[in-house]
């Protein structure tokens, strides 16, 4: 056993409103530049839907992630280290801008400069890529709300996964957001595809960064990575990504996305992880989620605490891990679900699933959405956003996502009768009370110490944190990026200047 | 001095010395610029077809250069391979190189130049000379092939290839390359021409390949002894 500590979230669903916030103060922070345009380190989709980059969940055509082969290991989807080097001057598997989209901004000269006449000017959209007059036809977030309607979910690679073909009646339809960063992966596809080895993880806090001065632009990461989530700068050329906002949380500072969360629904918290389980737990065969909870381990064990010490984790980062509200979530009470786990990269960003579809279909169902007794039999007869789930959260496996749906329903009905005084039946069901009232306090009070426990980072230990290596964000002329790892685009040289719309 | 000594003794110096220390000081000063520059978000369907072909093309050409050119006479003929037989190797691989190469570079040429405005965007002005340089050495290299299949051609070995030694002893015989037809001596000077934009424009890329890559283990990880 070598333990490791990592950064992880959780993102409590049943709460993101869509509103995009997120979206918005995570570009002004890390992509409002140049060649980047089209990128958003953390986007909003709708689900059902296709998300950004579109289709970005159909491995069979993008081949992102691992599978095991024929003989039961563990291989990248995109090919082995040859096919890598053989396809390495056009890379078959990448996504192009279109698969994205084409940014715009608008031709608003056209408003201030337009000649007295009749009808308003109007500002056409422009391409902030070319400058030209464009059509605008996506965008990363074009389905936005509409995920539910039977145009957009066709085209959702879940609903085509999914064991039955649903059709989606009106009565079925439902929707939920769903917010994505990198999930700084245990066992990260991106990092295994790198040719020039210029993507790492680092070991004090788990965060998967690309080294850009080490980046050759061979590109392969951005296809290998299952979620779409390393992109390529087209005036570097070279690959970015979302950082986990790692000069923040070295302060101790939650990410932006986290910190601005309109829905305040965002966790984030240090869990102990043994680096020794990790290729196994993503090469197993069996339950895929039990998989990726095997490489967490007990904070409060003695063996792992002492081990955790041999391998230099210090005592405040081992007691931040005990109250990590990472660890209650997914690990303590099981309600977080990793994204995708069938990808294999043991994701470290889990999702608490939404009930919300199910109490309308409650509701629908002509139950009683606060009795946990009807949201149980609705859990279990209502098939579709089930399922849908379960191809999302559990590889399939749509019993487990209704045991935490269970779980989440059992709080309300709990909490319910302790504030009416009505009977409750839950605790009947196998729940302690202590148990569902701590969910309650994590779930809705939700107060920011307990959803944010960031344990600054080390300095004395800190040589190998690449925001002190590098001086970041600038170490002085001519010394930029010299003397470490440089985790984030900062030019040495001129960059063009291109023609701004 | 003659426009052959300054063509064949001083334009080579010239460009190694720049190709040299351009490359120490790209290296030092320009990590972050140090890439293929790829393009593909950009284009997809005709990179394709024409990035595997020009590097096919420009691999082998490369590789035909160094049997060409560093190869002597004598020891071809020691090793029992005959005039025929080599010329034949020659021609074969020449046009088969040229081919790929060209054919690719037109593709990749039209792409970045006619099919989208994104590409220009893109585009650098080390990119444009780069292409200028590279795709004429490439056109008279292949005219140099061509004839050398249709014709009874010129025997490079016994002038290109004595003169290309020879720059690398310091003593250029400019005689013997000046001694060569006009395509080969243009070839020579474009040739020389690639070498000095080499370390300006994204041909550094080649001195990365990722050969590294099939030995290292699965996982990057920085730990704190870096
Ligand atoms: C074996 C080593 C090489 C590797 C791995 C390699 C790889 C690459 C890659 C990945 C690109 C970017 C393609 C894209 O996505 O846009 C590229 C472009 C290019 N390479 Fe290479 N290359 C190699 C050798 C060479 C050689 C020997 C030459 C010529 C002397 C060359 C000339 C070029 C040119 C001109 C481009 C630009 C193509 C375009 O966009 O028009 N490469 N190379
Ligand atoms: S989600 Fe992040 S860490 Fe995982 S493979 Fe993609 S880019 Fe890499
Ligand atoms: S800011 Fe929060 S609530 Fe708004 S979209 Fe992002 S995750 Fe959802």
């Amino acid at each position: 056993m070598r333990v490791r500590a990592q950064m992880a979230m959780v993102m409590n669903l049943d709460k993101c409103i869509g509103c995009s916030t997120c979206s918005v103060t995570c570009k002004q922070t890390w992509t409002n530049r140049d060649g980047v345009e089209y990128v958003w380190f953390n986007n909003v989709e709708t689900k059902p839907g296709v998300g950004y980059p579109t289709r970005w969940e159909d491995q069979a055509r993008w081949k992102g992630g691992w599978k095991l082969d024929s003989k039961g290991r563990l291989r990248l989807r995109s090919g082995g280290k040859i096919r890598k080097l053989a396809t390495i001057f056009a890379n078959p598997d990448l996504p192009s801008l279109d698969d994205y989209y084409e940014p715009a901004t608008y031709d608003y000269d056209s408003l201030v400069t337009a000649p007295a006449s009749e009808r308003m000017p109007v500002a056409r959209p422009l391409s902030a890529i070319t400058g030209l007059p464009m059509k605008m036809e996506t965008g990363p977030n074009w389905d936005d709300d509409l995920g539910g309607s039977a145009l957009y979910a066709a085209a959702d690679p879940n609903i085509a996964a999914m064991s039955e073909r649903v059709q989606l009646s009106f009565e079925q339809t439902f929707m939920f957001h769903l917010p994505r960063i990198c999930e700084h992966c245990l066992n990260p596809a991106c990092v295994a595809s790198c040719p020039s080895g210029a993507m790492y993880k680092r070991e004090t806090d788990g965060i998967v960064l690309v080294d850009e001065n080490k980046c050759r632009g061979w590109r392969m990461c951005v296809s290998a990575c299952p979620y779409k989530k390393v992109y390529l700068n087209h005036v570097t050329a070279k690959a970015e990504k979302c950082t986990f906002c790692f000069p923040r949380i070295e302060e101790g500072t939650p990410t932006v996305c986290a910190e601005t969360c309109v829905g305040r629904l965002r966790y984030i918290g240090l869990v102990l992880y043994n680096l020794d389980a990790v290729e196994e737990a993503a090469g197993s065969s069996g339950d895929l989620v039990e998989a990726a909870r095997s490489c967490l381990l007990d904070p409060f064990d003695e063996t792992v605490i002492a081990q955790a010490k041999l391998d230099g984790i210090a005592e405040d980062w081992i007691a931040a891990a005990q109250r990590s509200p990472i660890w209650a979530l997914a690990m303590k009470h099981q309600v977080a679900l990793p994204l995708h786990p069938e990808y294999r990269t043991l994701p470290m960003v889990w999702y608490i699933p939404p009930l919300s579809p199910v109490l309308d279909a409650t509701a629908a169902m002509g139950g009683d959405n606060t009795s946990a007794d009807d949201v149980f039999h609705a859990v279990t007869t209502m098939r579709v956003p089930l399922d849908y789930l379960a191809q999302l959260f559990t590889a399939g496996d749509a019993d487990l996502v209704a045991g935490v749906l269970m779980k989440l329903a059992a709080v309300r009905s709990h909490m319910r009768a302790l504030t009416t005084g009505a009977p409750n039946t839950t605790t009947d069901r196998g729940l302690e009370a202590a148990d569902l009232e701590e969910l309650y306090r994590l779930l809705a009070i939700a107060k920011i110490a307990d959803r944010f426990v960031i344990p600054a980072a080390h300095r004395e230990e800190g040589a190998q944190l690449a925001s002190w290596t590098s001086g970041y964000p600038l170490d002085g002329p001519g010394s930029v990026g010299m003397s470490g790892p440089v985790p984030v685009a900062v030019p040495t040289l001129a960059r063009s200047t291109r023609r701004r719309p | 001095m003659t426009y052959a000594s300054i063509a064949f003794g001083v334009c080579p110096y010239v460009a190694i010395v720049v190709f040299i220390v351009g490359h120490v000081w790209r290296w030092k000063q320009d990590q972050f610029g140090w890439t293929s520059r790829t393009s593909q978000l950009m284009e997809k369907r005709w990179l394709m077809i024409g990035s595997p072909l020009f590097h096919v093309g420009a691999l082998l050409a490369v590789l035909g250069h160094a049997m060409g050119l560093l190869v002597p006479a004598w020891l071809t003929e020691k090793l029992g391979v005959s005039d025929h037989v080599y010329h034949l190797m020659a021609v074969t691989g020449g046009v088969l190189a040229g081919v790929l190469l060209l054919s690719g570079l037109a593709i990749l040429l039209l792409r970045r130049f006619i099919t989208k405005a994104r590409l220009r965007v893109v585009t650098r002005r080390a990119d444009i000379v780069m292409y200028i340089v590279l795709g004429l050495t490439a056109v008279l290299g292949f005219t140099g092939t061509l004839v050398n299949v249709f014709t009874a051609g010129h025997d490079y070995r016994s002038t290109v290839a004595i003169w290309f030694r020879s720059v690398f002893t310091l003593q250029p015989d400019v005689a013997a390359m000046a001694a060569s037809p006009w395509y080969f001596q243009a070839h020579a000077v474009c040739a020389c021409a690639v070498l000095a934009v080499w370390p300006f424009s994204r041909l550094v890329h080649v001195w990365s390949v990722p050969l590294g890559y099939l030995i290292r283990p699965r996982i990057v990880y920085h730990t704190s002894a870096e």
